[in-house]
């Protein structure tokens, strides 16, 4: 990742259409139209902007973390991968990257796999796919657990060694890092903004993501 | 082990969905070299718990699978321990071949034209088998790649490694939770084989003793040892 050159956007923060920051361990659901771009802001840095995007019109159609990878025959998400659903369709593209590395095989944290991965006393700790599951009941349709697939962790770096090890590593990104995508069609976004205290990727201090949208 | 209770050769492009239940094996033989066995798996039961790719991945710090790893379920317990395995590397993360992948490779072959060889492709063979288990697009997760290797390089670009699977290569997957089991042997995506080229497998199960708690699949990595509690607490207050 030492060669990385940042993609930056020429889009103004006060033009924006729509401008909110997620808290730390608050859900997030919103539209994004198709041809409208929405930036991701990690505000202080190396915080895990868990999410997952549905096509808003079907939502049995939504973002696939194998479709994505196999498209793509790589890993890590930057500026051009394409964010690729269920049926193979592209939900958006990354436009803008200025943090170089995002994950899309860390899943999100539950309560329990805490309990699985830390130890059996963090099971009470608020997790992300409580999140996400309040968000998609939010959102309606019938949502629910069912509909929670392996997510996109902007912002977080979990490197994969040729021989095939794989770890949790200090982030790569910093405050006012972003990343920008351009839908593809109409999507809805569902982020939880991560408040795993379990992982020193960010320091053990979950903080607020800004979301911008732009026609 | 002794002889099995079910065997069953499955020719390539071929689908198969049973209920394993815990305390069983289930070997997987390669019988040709090549073959590739898409996975699914779920909670025989509670179909919403499912095998969880990026759980399975961090829960043991690796990217593909091998023995004596876990497969995971979204709640924290383990579905099987693969307890034998003779290739060492299993693809985790590629997920299956889809209509578009398996035209644009391969071109059309119709049943009109070729009768049982025409060209199937992995997510329609899930999602077939699936619908008889009342699941369907909803429970399409990320797939284990039985067979396949797949390797990164530091910019996490992968390349599918050629002639990794030899004939009569197997893998042994002990079920610690009552599991359907969803499969197909569609070729692996990412394979550059110019053929379509799908292989037969055997499958066998076996009747297995209960695993104790130094057993080598709950001892390689800490998480194992309290998921697999996380197994027992459910079996012991659910029967
Ligand atoms: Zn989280």
């Amino acid at each position: 990742m030492s060669t990385f050159i940042p993609a930056f956007s020429d889009l103004n923060a006060a033009t924006a259409i729509y401008d909110h920051t997620i808290l730390a361990g608050d859900h997030w659901v919103h539209e994004v139209k198709r041809g409208q771009t929405l930036r991701i802001v990690d505000l202080e840095g190396n915080q895990a902007a868990d999410t997952l995007f549905y096509n808003a019109h079907d939502p049995l159609e939504r973002y696939s973390a194998s479709d994505t990878i196999r498209h793509q025959a790589a890993l890590y998400l930057t500026t051009g991968t394409r964010l690729m659903s269920t049926r193979g369709n592209p939900l958006l593209t990354i436009v803008a990257d200025t943090c170089g590395n995002h994950d899309t095989l860390g899943g999100a944290c539950s309560r329990e796999s805490n309990v699985m991965r830390y130890a059996f006393d963090k099971e009470p700790m608020h997790a992300c796919r409580d999140s996400f599951i309040r968000g998609v009941q939010c959102w309606s349709h019938g949502l629910g657990k069912r509909d929670i697939t392996c997510n996109i962790n902007f912002f977080m770096n979990v490197p994969v060694s040729p021989d095939g090890q794989l770890r949790f590593a200090d982030g790569v990104s910093g405050p006012g890092y972003y990343v920008e995508m351009r839908a593809e069609m109409d999507v809805i976004a569902l982020i939880s903004n991560c408040p795993q205290l379990n992982n020193p990727c960010n320091a053990y201090n979950p903080t607020p993501v800004q979301v911008l949208i732009w026609d | 082990m002794t002889d099995p209770i079910y065997t069953l050769d499955l020719s390539g492009a071929g689908m198969w969905s049973r209920i394993i239940g815990r305390h069983k094996t289930l070997r997987l033989t390669d019988l040709e070299g090549g073959a590739n066995i898409g996975m699914l798996l779920y909670h025989a039961s509670e179909r919403h718990e499912r095998y969880n790719m990026p759980d399975t991945l961090k829960g043991q710090h690796i990217f593909y699978l091998r023995a004596p790893y876990c497969l995971h379920s979204d709640m924290g317990r383990i579905l099987a321990s693969i307890t034998q395995d003779t290739t060492g590397w299993h693809d985790t993360v590629c997920g299956g071949s889809d209509a578009a992948l398996v035209r644009q490779k391969f071109g059309d072959k119709t049943f009109q034209t070729a009768r049982n060889d025409f060209h199937r492709n992995a997510r329609e063979c899930f999602l077939i088998e699936l619908s008889k288990w009342g699941l369907g697009e909803r429970d399409l997760v990320p797939n284990l790649n039985w067979f396949s290797k797949v390797v990164a390089d530091e910019a996490g670009r992968l390349s599918f490694v050629s002639g990794h699977s030899k004939a009569g290569d197997h893998v042994d997957l002990r079920f610690e939770m009552d599991t359907l089991v969803v499969l197909n042997t569609c070729p692996h995506p990412l394979d550059p084989d110019p053929a379509y080229h799908p292989r037969p497998v055997r499958l066998e199960v076996f009747r297995n003793d209960p695993p104790a708690a130094d057993d080598p699949s709950f001892t390689v990595r800490p998480e194992n040892a309290r998921a697999w509690r996380n197994t027992e607490d459910f079996y012991l207050l659910a029967q």
